[in-house]
């Protein structure tokens, strides 16, 4: 299990109810469920991801963010997680909204624009900044709608997000220093991890 | 044509002499269910699987088929260390009510009338009368809770039917290459099949057991036309293409038009009469017409997902991508319904070219599915 996700499960209470949107190989539903005794359930996008989970006797189905949120009830989940995934769904917005009705808490990660490398690449070269993080070329990459830490924050604002909790990673999910200062963690972090609710929950 | 009778073989079976209510309201007196089990039922009483049989399939699961000497439907499946493993679990197959190999079906005695076969007077059942019927199999061997439901098309349907009417009785559920209900392109299918079987002369209004016939020619087309929907076009094309059995331009073939001249055209006719071997003509009609009345939301406001309101049942849906009977489409309505529901639900498409009929050939990525799903199930149900 990568790092970063070490730090989603140690977000998630034990006995809980959650749905990982883009489970992947499944390694954080197995972990919930093994150690943490959750019910962790999985959506995912590729199907033999999805195959090789159930396989593996995990309970994941075939389905995206966008499309297939709006189907389950209302606070079906305690925790609605969505890892690096935000910057390339259709309606991010949207997808939040879905997140925080299904779930009483979301768990959410992306990769943050804001990171110096880019903005000192795109000054110098006056072309799309490539990185680590960013590694495809504009025409070809699924990030349709990235952001920065800062932009999300603004977003969960308007929404009316409490954001009980947030940190910036580097990219091998190794807790960033810089955990007072979101301006700094704006500049620094290679990927932003946010613990949200809703106002009044 | 063949025009033999269905041999009277001997079924293993239960025999309830006090019936069971229809849906329709009619008391079905005596039932009995033809069955077949495999495996050993634990201690416990905890490790059982129900498995739920298509349209024209039967309890002769995974063991020599006594009329047709072929090995059991899915004996590729359920075995000693294969995907239903019954090294591990307890299996029992149960012919459907309606049907026609030791079942209370069609071909049986009518009480009322001595002498009698019910023949078309037999009530109309539905696939919800035929999961009550296997439940009073599962309550005689004193099975409180199945672990689970598996079954395939008409088999799905079942699965459903099962989890939907006995929820707290399904730990586990497997609906496979089927649709939380009967689609109207498929009643079409079903209404052409029957069709064929009114039109054959042999048919005498269905008492046929009268005149000595069977209405073989009937059926037969039936089970043609209904063989090609459980196909698809690869699979026609590359088992068939267009090669052809004889040269129909040789003089000396003396063939007709109309011979076999294709093998494809070979291939279906011998399905068709194999099939009206091991097969009651009314059978198939009280069968195909219990499918066309399923409808999980029939009840509900043409909601499928309320009778799964507060399921705990853990629910593992597959589809075929080639699958053009029980598309991937129905199946995602099922998933979206189990959704909606808050189920905990598992939704697989199997990439397969051999169209409905996958859920019976050699699919590695199906085996698989149907081997983790049952193994996490049980972790779950923290047995075997």
């Amino acid at each position: 299990m990568r790092l970063d996700q070490r730090l989603i499960a140690d977000m998630i209470r034990p006995g809980t109810r959650v749905l990982d949107i883009g489970s992947g190989d499944g390694a954080l539903l197995d972990y919930l469920f093994r150690t943490r005794g959750c019910d962790a359930r999985g959506i995912e996008i590729d199907m033999r991801e999805v195959t090789r989970s159930v396989a593996h006797g995990l309970p994941v189905m075939h389905g995206d963010a966008d499309h297939d949120l709006a189907h389950y009830p209302d606070e079906a989940f305690d925790y609605v997680v969505l890892q690096r995934t935000l910057q390339a769904v259709e309606r991010p917005r949207e997808v939040l909204r879905q997140m925080l009705r299904i779930g009483r808490h979301a768990i959410v990660s992306f990769p943050n624009f804001g990171h110096w490398q880019l903005r000192l690449k795109l000054l110098t070269s006056g072309r799309m900044p490539m990185t680590a993080v960013w590694h495809t070329p504009w025409y070809q990459t699924p990030n349709i709608h990235p952001c920065t830490i800062l932009d999300f924050l603004m977003l969960c604002r308007e929404e009316g997000y409490v954001v009980e909790q947030w940190m910036a990673v580097d990219e091998d999910g190794e807790r960033a220093p810089w955990r007072r200062s979101i301006r700094l963690a704006n500049l620094f972090g290679e990927q932003a991890l946010f613990l949200l609710r809703r106002r009044g929950h | 044509m063949d025009q033999t009778t269905p041999t009277q073989i001997e079924h293993a079976h239960m025999l309830f002499p006090e019936g069971m209510q229809l849906e329709c309201g009619f008391r079905l007196a005596p039932v009995r269910v033809a069955y077949r089990t495999y495996g050993t039922l634990s201690a416990a009483r905890d490790n059982a699987i129900v498995v739920c049989h298509a349209l024209t399939g039967d309890q002769y699961l995974a063991e020599t088929h006594p009329l047709t000497g072929k090995p059991g439907w899915w004996s590729r499946m359920v075995g000693p260390g294969l995907p239903i493993d019954t090294d591990r679990f307890f299996v029992i197959c149960m012919n459907v009510l309606g049907g026609c190999m030791g079942s209370t079906g069609p071909r049986d005695p009518r009480p009322d009338v001595a002498g009698e076969p019910w023949g078309t007077d037999f009530p109309p059942i539905t696939i919800r009368d035929m999961v009550r019927a296997q439940k009073l199999v599962v309550d005689a061997l004193g099975i409180a809770r199945l672990f689970a439901v598996v079954g395939g098309s008409m088999g799905g349907m079942q699965v459903l039917e099962w989890a939907a009417t006995f929820p707290d009785m399904v730990f586990a559920a497997m609906p496979i290459a089927t649709s939380p209900f009967h689609s109207a392109q498929n009643i079409a299918f079903n209404e052409v099949s029957r069709q064929a079987i009114f039109a054959d002369p042999d048919w005498h209004g269905g008492r046929y057991w009268e005149q000595g016939a069977v209405p073989a020619r009937g059926l037969a087309v039936a089970r043609m036309m209904a063989h090609i929907t459980y196909l698809s076009e690869e699979a026609l094309t590359r088992k068939f293409g267009r090669r052809v059995r004889r040269d129909p331009y040789d003089k000396a073939g003396s063939l007709s038009l109309f011979g076999e001249i294709f093998e494809v055209e070979s291939y279906l006719r011998h399905q068709g009469s194999s099939f009206v071997r091991r097969f009651d003509a009314n059978s198939y009609l009280t069968i195909t017409r219990a499918m066309d009345y399923f409808d999980l939301g029939a009840e509900h406001d043409g909601d499928p997902s309320r009778p799964f309101h507060g399921t705990r049942t853990r629910f593992c849906i597959v589809s075929f991508t080639s699958d053009w009977l029980f598309p991937t489409s129905q199946a995602r309505l099922l998933a979206r319904a189990l959704n909606r529901a808050a189920a905990n639900v598992s939704f697989v498409e199997i990439d397969s070219d051999k169209g409905h009929d996958a859920f019976l050939l050699d699919e590695p990525d199906f085996d698989r599915t149907v081997r983790g799903f049952l193994s996490g199930a049980a972790e779950h149900a923290r047995i075997g």
